[in-house]
């Protein structure tokens, strides 16, 4: 059953966009498989190599605007910037890489807050290139989600596929080496620059190839929504950790669960206060909607604590966990 | 041409020598000890030989090469390897896992990777432990653990920080005759060690020191009964008598 889980997934989720037909969901799911790459490349070089990153959104804001300024000021297809857009993450992650891995544990995470706070400031301030907080408006070259959704999906399949090859490899070795113990690494002969610097690089290529499928799909970016510290690196960060943080599955399930409980929060329980408010005509529960609404940071925080609490290896860690807590025996008696 | 020589070694760390001076020569094939009180810098000294510090000033030298101030893998792949004194193991890994980490620095593929890294458990004796989680280990196979991961490496000088410190006298034996394995292999070894029993019987020479300083060197039986020693480890009093 575990084996083959992976393909009946796969299977579903090339037939989900011809048995689901409408575009809201189509949408959820683009927005899940792109949150699979971004947890791909977060887990990378956070759950395998043990360099906590908060700046995920440098990258995707990166990758996005790569796309949004190949279309505006080159004139060039932004589907071109697929690749580019990773490159020119993995530009930016590179000097940043460089300079910043002297740093260990909580210091290097606050450097890469300070890269993503950095890049946002860029972006607004740089008007002539990127029109700072007016943003890129591009034309979507296609009206109907299902080209995009086959798109995502492939650069989900290819980042999971691709991830779990490196970690199979002397790469996958010398990255968790360096999360446990990094003096011990070097003492290895593990050259413990160059293998951040290689994991680093990868995160940043995946999670760029994801800003610029965000900026072709959606066609509209600004400052304030591909830098931004809470939807994108947060997230980013939800999605590994409460997937399973070192687990090649863990951003897929990751990002189902966080796009969902994020669209849960977004749409006030899927509209229940919205329902509730017309219902009784009550403007404090229409007030009260607002906020639940404005909250789902808030749920985003008490997931986190719950996850950290319940299961510290996130879902697919403690799968063992999860299935022990399920009455299994239950048909058995039952029948009986 | 010397195999490996520390020439003096100086390290300050601010105010403090914490090696101060200190030269020797280790010859190919041999167990070579270096003692002295707590706190006297012998793992100060291994620190500046793998260059997790720099010294102040002072020379490494490693079969006519100077390495002084090479990077800690570089000195890894010079064929230098260490253990840790404080034990290190990477702790979610497996011990076969933690092994083959080691031996990738000299196997190109994965599957060399492996056959060395299980060659090496069997030699040290920890095979039966190779799927068990490293951080699940109890202390004298951690330490086994340290050695293991070192010899994956295929090192000609093992340096090794107090492999013996806490084991019971069942394990001592054992690390003992592992020691005396490793050099048959022809591993040359410098060995810090607090436990007298095990440094007396194994080194060919031992090497002294006290606050930084180089006090005697010598056969473990001149150094045992050498006064500046004895002054050390029992206090000016018994040196005298």
């Amino acid at each position: 059953m575990k084996r083959f889980a992976p393909f009946l997934l796969l299977v579903i989720l090339i037939l989900f966009p011809l048995l689901v037909r409408d575009d809201y969901h189509q949408h959820l799911m683009i927005l899940v498989l792109m949150w699979v790459v971004i947890g791909a490349g977060w887990n990378v070089i956070a759950g395998y190599t043990g360099q906590v990153s908060f700046g995920d959104a440098a990258f995707f804001g990166t990758g996005a605007y790569t796309a949004g300024l190949f279309a505006t000021k080159l004139s060039i297809s932004p589907w071109w910037a697929m690749a580019a857009g990773g490159v020119a993450a993995m530009a930016v992650a590179f000097p940043f890489g460089w300079i910043c891995f002297r740093l260990r544990g909580a210091y290097f995470a606050l450097a890469t807050l300070a890269l993503n706070e950095v890049m946002r400031h860029i972006a607004t301030i740089w008007e002539d290139l990127t029109g700072g907080m007016v943003g890129i408006l591009i034309i979507q070259t296609f009206v109907s989600k299902v080209p995009y959704y086959y798109i995502a999906l492939a650069l989900a399949v290819a980042a999971v596929i691709g991830v779990q090859a490196v970690m199979g490899s002397k790469w996958g070795y010398y990255f968790v080496s360096i999360r446990e113990d990094q003096d011990a690494a070097e003492s290895l002969g593990i050259d413990t620059h160059l293998y951040k610097m290689i994991s680093l690089n990868i995160a940043a290529f995946l999670t760029g190839m994801a800003g610029s499928l965000y900026m072709n799909y959606m066609g509209f970016i600004d400052p304030e929504v591909v830098f931004s510290l809470h939807d994108i690196s947060i997230m980013a960060i939800l999605v590994g950790i409460v997937g399973g943080v070192g687990t090649v599955y863990g951003p897929v399930v990751g990002a189902f669960i966080m796009v969902a409980v994020h669209e849960f929060f977004r749409t006030g329980f899927f509209g229940f206060f919205k329902g509730l408010a017309a219902l009784t005509g009550s403007q404090a529960i229409t007030t009260l909607a607002k906020y639940v609404m404005q909250a789902h940071v808030l749920g985003f925080g008490i997931l986190v604590v719950v996850v950290i609490l319940v299961l510290p290896n996130g879902i697919v860690g403690d799968w063992k966990k999860i299935t022990g807590w399920l009455p299994l025996g239950g048909g058995r008696r039952s029948a009986a | 041409m010397r195999f490996f020589e520390v020439k003096n070694l100086v390290k300050y760390f601010g105010g403090l020598a914490a090696v101060n001076d200190v030269s020797f020569e280790v010859k190919e094939g041999e167990i070579f000890g270096l003692i002295g009180p707590n706190g006297s810098g012998k793992t100060t000294i291994f620190n500046l030989i793998s260059n997790f510090h720099s010294p102040t000033s002072g020379s490494v030298l490693f079969k006519g090469r100077d390495i002084t101030g090479l990077k800690t893998h570089r000195i890894c792949k010079a064929r230098i390897a260490r253990t840790f004194q404080v034990v290190k193991p990477l702790g979610r890994m497996t011990v076969l896992d933690n092994v083959v980490a080691a031996a990738f620095s000299r196997a190109k593929t994965k599957h060399e990777a492996r056959d060395l890294a299980m060659e090496t458990l069997e030699f040290c004796g920890l095979a039966h432990r190779k799927d068990m989680l490293a951080k699940s280990l109890p202390i004298g196979e951690r330490k086994r653990l340290e050695i293991t991961r070192a010899m994956a490496t295929l090192p000609e000088l093992l340096l090794l920080d107090e492999t013996a410190a806490g084991l019971n006298p069942s394990e001592l034996v054992e690390a003992i005759d592992l020691i005396r394995k490793i050099r048959e292999k022809g591993v040359t070894i410098i060995i810090v060690e607090h436990i007298m029993k095990v440094i007396m019987t194994i080194s060919d020479r031992i090497h002294a020191i006290n606050f930084g300083r180089t006090i005697a060197e010598g056969t473990p039986g001149e150094v045992a009964n050498h006064p500046a020693v004895i002054e050390a480890y029992l206090g000016e009093a018994y040196a005298r008598g």
